[in-house]
């Protein structure tokens, strides 16, 4: 049985089903609220919801019960500093860390929290608080997000971030000091002049390939690209999509060349009539569209960057997306076919798979 | 002392619907009860101290801004701006 958590703009949705069968709404919670992010700590089960609420302001809430049920939580100290400048104005993110009890969340103004305790406790990181060029970070128009969060399987010091729009950032003493990642990142959106020394690069997700951790890729606002030294420096692999934008992006935990995106347009950041899922199995030097399954014309939908997840692995690698447009399609073959799970959900923000 | 009637979310982190909190305005009063209240923190008032946007506060049942001067035994109730469209 699979579990979907589905953030959407009116509530977090829980469906459950087996690959190719019908899924089903099993849960609602936060209702009428925006969940703009719900995972599961696959080491204790506890459930996590990021809810912006529009009276209340953005909140992680925990559980360990069902989550129809009465017994969520809020966390404490998911905080900007008291009687500073600017307020918190969303989480955008919530990650399981490598070392026992941490759990790290990312969010806007470009945030990073850091709990010791499963999530009920949390604190602000400083080292990237206080970056001293945090002033050069640009906010897009999703805000100034920190929205991917890597750990390095087995190395607990070792992260990277990924911040729209102020690039990649790797630390590797535990978040006591973050250096930048983007040498080879070309933002065609500046001009060329400032392209070399820019740092408000757009990266719209990143990912880490577990069984080859210094391997990344990357969905850029223009551009796929893979990093074989852990983050450090950059490739574009796009060539051989149709469009080089996007949001997410996934991979096959059991093999480090893979990698799924979904290419939407440039000028109205929507699927061109046509959904497709284009896969890489050599590490991005060649695209395979996946579309068996999917709406193939008079479709035009928006993928947003945490709306894209897999659970499994290998030939069985279940893949799920949602839309704005609040459908919902999944695989059990890897890509191989696709089904409807769900449809008329309210607008899609984040969907997580286990 | 000013009392506070509570609904909804905020009784139920306070675990009350009636509390009495001195402060001279509707500001002071706040932080107030989020410095006597702790699990309030952040609910009312964002971290620079300032009344969240979609928040409503009202003196004697009429409306009031952050500076609104708030006397001994007046009624204060912290409501959900109304939303929609």
């Amino acid at each position: 049985m699979t579990e979907l958590l589905v953030g959407t703009r009116k509530g977090l949705f829980v469906l459950e089903g087996e690959p190719g069968g019908a899924f089903e709404i099993t849960t609602r919670a936060f209702v009428g609220e925006p969940v703009d992010y719900a995972m599961r700590d696959p080491r204790t089960g506890r459930l996590f919801a990021a809810v912006s609420s529009p009276f209340w302001g953005p909140r992680i809430w925990f559980t360990d019960g069902e989550p129809d049920g009465g017994d969520w939580q809020p966390a404490r100290g998911v905080a900007l500093p008291k009687g500073g400048t600017e307020a918190l104005k969303r989480i955008w993110v919530i990650v399981a860390g490598e070392a026992d009890g941490v759990v790290y969340a990312g969010g806007d103004p470009g945030v990073l929290f850091e709990s010791r305790d499963n999530g009920q406790t949390w604190q602000l990181n400083q080292a990237l608080w206080e970056h001293p060029t945090r002033p050069r970070w640009r906010r897009d128009s999703g805000g100034l997000s920190v929205h991917s969060i890597v750990p390095w399987p087995g190395e607990p010091d070792r992260l990277a971030l990924a911040i729209s729009a102020a690039g990649v950032w790797l630390t590797d003493d535990g978040g006591a000091s973050w250096s930048h990642g983007n040498e080879g990142i070309v933002a065609d959106y500046l001009p060329e002049e400032a392209r070399t020394s820019a740092i408000d690069l757009c990266v719209h997700h990143l990912e880490r390939a577990p069984l080859r951790p210094e391997r990344l890729f990357l969905q850029f606002h223009g551009g796929v690209y893979r990093s074989d030294d852990a983050g450090r420096s950059w490739t574009d692999i796009a060539a051989g999509l149709p469009h080089d934008f996007g949001f997410p992006v996934v991979l096959d935990p059991a093999d480090p060349d893979s990698a799924y995106v979904i290419p939407v347009t440039t000028e109205d950041r929507v699927t061109d009539g046509r959904v497709v899922v284009w896969e890489t199995r050599d590490a991005g030097a060649t695209w395979t569209p996946r579309d068996r399954g999917l709406p193939q014309e008079n479709a035009w939908l928006s993928m947003l960057r945490q709306s894209f997840a897999a659970t499994g692995s290998g030939a069985g690698l279940e893949l799920y997306f949602g839309a704005t447009s609040g459908e919902i399609f999944g695989s059990g073959d890897a890509g191989a076919s696709w089904f409807g799970v769900a449809s008329r959900l309210p607008a899609i923000a984040s969907v997580r798979a286990g | 002392m000013a009392i506070v009637r509570l609904r909804g979310q905020l009784e139920k982190l306070v675990g009350s619907s009636e509390l009495t909190i001195e402060g001279g305005t509707v500001t002071e009063l706040l932080k107030a009860l989020e410095e006597e209240h702790s699990g309030l923190e952040g609910w009312i008032l964002d971290e620079r101290g300032v009344l969240r946007r979609h928040i409503n506060v009202f003196v004697n049942g009429e409306p009031a801004e952050p500076d609104s001067a708030v006397d001994d035994k007046d009624k204060i109730e912290i409501l959900p701006a109304i939303s929609g469209g």
